[in-house]
């Protein structure tokens, strides 16, 4: 198998916990929300989904005790932002700390466990086309995971309640006055933004490497937060940038697999690098940040 | 929902001016609450609540060597704090401390590793210096990147200080690795002029705890008195009026980062200059990211910031006690952390506000 083809492949599976994290903050920050504490809310929705999957509850089960353990957490936020008007990076750091601070204490036990993962399904004839082929064989998270990018494309495209999330975030004093609940719609995004964090913490923990180690998230939360940034808060692109981070976390094992001879360090480096220049790239540009961005991110509402 | 909240939550009124006893309340209020949420947590989990309040909050005090121990993990975490919460009350979110303070570990052991026979009294305030100096060129990344580039600095430097922890990791386990080490992951032990000269004899307590209060002391002057440190407040508080007022927005971001930065290296290089004596992949057990707790608890207030940083000190102190004694995972101390800080915002929430059961100036809108 060449390289490329071993990236084409695995890309996606690598992409999924990027692109769950990503998609569920974009609905966040387009109600106005930065919830900074997402590698938090991954962190626990992986060790209680790896749990429940070790004790024989199963993939679905796992899955929704992730999401639902997750937005719980992600309602203290929203508690805290909403309810109390707390300063929101504040709040979303302590988020950050104390999921990771209960992923730790909750997987103490089960460190360097392993459980099996999903079997992948493939595509009749598609998955037998050369060197793309692979892209055509994914487990059933995967295809939802797309599934999920398309509706929530559609939704902030073509329906009323795309439409009220993004009042809300660009203007939520005057979302307010022509009677739009803003607390009510941003509790309800940040719930949805844990949920989908959670789930993208459990499949990095019950599908992709389906073994208990803590801490091991690794950042991809951070990066999810920064993939936002990189999509200029348009769903397509945010796909494309989880895509290609998906294609530079397997870039380490692909250049090792050649005999590439290069520190172990630096390959694990590179997502963290690749973040670093893209954002420089982007935010570069401040016409397209100011352009597509979120008007009211970051402030609290008051009335 | 929001029929509900307004038929049985109160709700948040702003006050007129900002209440002082909500402002001196809010941490030992928001500490007290989270005590009893963790406490809860420990009887959920099986351990005795007693054992662990005792060994956490009680035992640090009983015996002038733990004391002392308390005394030498407040360093590292003043220092940086004290660096933070400049930046942070100039709304510059440096969150990479953790990165700054390893960068400034490795700066400083450049020394003792590259001239291991090097002897002269001026090895370590130069270790020192170099440590300050890492720090604030690590900083200096993300301020490039957030003045020149308009880059997030809160990703940025978290970014960074990830990168910093693998590049930690590859020279203790290359070219900065003891060769009489067992092939353990660190360096050589440094010599004894590249150690901070020990304070209280008898314990590890060492000179650096001295040049960490006189800079506490200087960033009160700085941030309370120097027209300066008003600038960076205004900048702040009211960006457009700070740029009405000609203070550059671009300058005040440089000055906040490379403070904070030259803050946290500074606190690395004492770490492995004093209580450690080499460099080790464990150099930090994460001070870069309590340290952010430390400074919002102490009010972003220089005077706060030493009380909540002899706190934090405490709890890792104790931390380690309850884990011997009680039975009680580390990662106890990041709940705990994570949400005392959640605690306090809710509590400083009433600085600002009070609560009011019955609406009186606003109806609901229909």
């Amino acid at each position: 198998m060449s390289a490329i083809e071993f990236i084409l492949a695995g890309m996606l599976a690598a992409a999924t916990p990027y692109l769950l994290a990503a998609l569920g903050e974009l609905v966040v920050e387009r109600a106005g929300v930065l919830n900074l504490g997402v590698e938090g809310l991954m962190a626990l929705g992986a060790v209680l989904a790896f749990i429940v999957v070790y004790h024989g509850g199963g993939h679905l089960l796992g899955f929704v005790a992730a999401g639902l353990g997750s937005a719980v957490l992600s309602l203290v936020f929203a508690v805290v932002t909403l309810g109390f008007r707390a300063n929101q990076v504040a709040a979303g750091l302590a988020i950050g700390i104390l999921g990771q601070g209960l992923s730790a204490l909750f997987g103490k036990t089960y460190e360097s466990l392993t459980i099996r993962g999903l079997p992948k399904l493939a595509f009749p004839w598609l998955s037998e086309i050369p060197v793309i082929g692979g892209l055509f064989i994914q487990d059933v998270v995967v295809w939802l995971s797309l599934a999920a990018a398309f509706a929530i494309w559609a939704m902030f495209a073509y329906t009323k309640v795309g439409l009220v999330i993004r009042a809300i975030g660009e203007n939520p004093k005057a979302a307010h006055a022509i009677g739009y609940s803003v607390i009510t719609v941003r509790f309800a995004a940040i719930a949805f933004g844990g949920a989908m964090a959670g789930f993208a913490g459990a499949y990095a923990a019950v599908v992709y490497t389906p073994l208990w180690a803590d801490g091991m998230i690794a950042g991809r939360g951070w990066i999810a937060i920064a993939l936002v940034v990189f999509g200029t808060w348009l769903t397509g692109r945010i796909f494309l940038g989880a895509c290609l981070f998906g294609a530079v976390s397997l870039m380490g094992l692909a250049a090792q697999a050649t005999g590439l001879d290069l520190p172990s360090q630096l390959l694990a480096s590179l997502p963290y690098l690749v973040t670093i220049i893209v954002l420089g790239i982007i935010s570069a540009d401040r016409r397209l940040l100011k352009l597509n961005g979120v008007a009211s991110l970051g402030e609290p509402f008051e009335r | 929902m929001s029929a509900f909240s307004a038929a049985f939550l109160p709700t948040l009124v702003r006050r007129e001016r900002a209440s002082l006893a909500a402002t001196l309340l809010a941490p030992p209020v928001a500490l007290a609450v989270a005590t009893v949420l963790n406490l809860g947590l420990y009887v959920l989990m099986g351990r005795d609540p007693p054992a662990v309040l005792y060994a956490m909050l009680l035992e640090p005090f009983l015996s002038w060597a733990s004391f002392s121990e308390v005394l030498l993990k407040t360093g590292p975490l003043l220092l940086i704090a004290q660096g933070l919460a400049i930046g942070f009350r100039a709304k510059v979110f440096n969150i990479g401390a953790e990165g700054q303070f390893i960068l400034g570990a490795i700066f400083a052991s450049s020394i003792p590793v590259w001239f291991p026979q090097a002897t002269g009294q001026w090895i370590w305030p130069m270790m020192l210096l170099l440590g300050a100096v890492g720090g604030a060129l690590w900083a200096s990344i993300t301020a490039f990147w957030r003045v020149r580039l308009n880059a997030n600095e809160i990703l940025v430097s978290l970014m960074l200080s990830l990168v910093a922890a693998q590049f930690l990791n590859y020279l203790l386990l290359g070219p900065w690795k003891d060769p009489n080490g067992f092939n353990f992951p660190q360096s050589v032990m440094f010599q004894y002029d590249a150690m901070v000269p020990v304070l209280i004899s008898g314990t590890r307590v060492n000179v650096s705890l001295l040049l960490t209060i006189a800079l506490s002391i200087a960033a009160w002057i700085f941030m309370q008195k120097s027209f300066v440190g008003y600038k960076l407040q205004v900048g702040g508080l009211a960006p457009r009026a700070a740029g009405y007022a000609g203070f550059n927005q671009g300058w005040a971001i440089w000055l906040s980062l490379l403070i904070g930065g030259c803050a946290a290296g500074l606190a690395g290089a004492a770490e492995v200059a004093g209580p450690l004596g080499q460099l080790q992949r464990s150099i930090s057990s994460g001070y870069g990211y309590a340290a952010i707790i430390v400074a919002y608890l102490g009010g972003l207030h220089p005077i706060g910031i030493v009380i909540s940083a002899l706190f934090m000190a405490i709890l890792y102190i104790g931390g380690d006690n309850a884990m011997v004694s009680a039975n009680l995972p580390i990662a106890a101390v990041r709940v705990f952390q994570g949400s005392l800080l959640l605690a306090y915002l809710i509590a400083v929430a009433f600085v600002r506000y009070r609560l009011a059961w019955r609406r009186t100036a606003y109806r609901s809108q229909p």
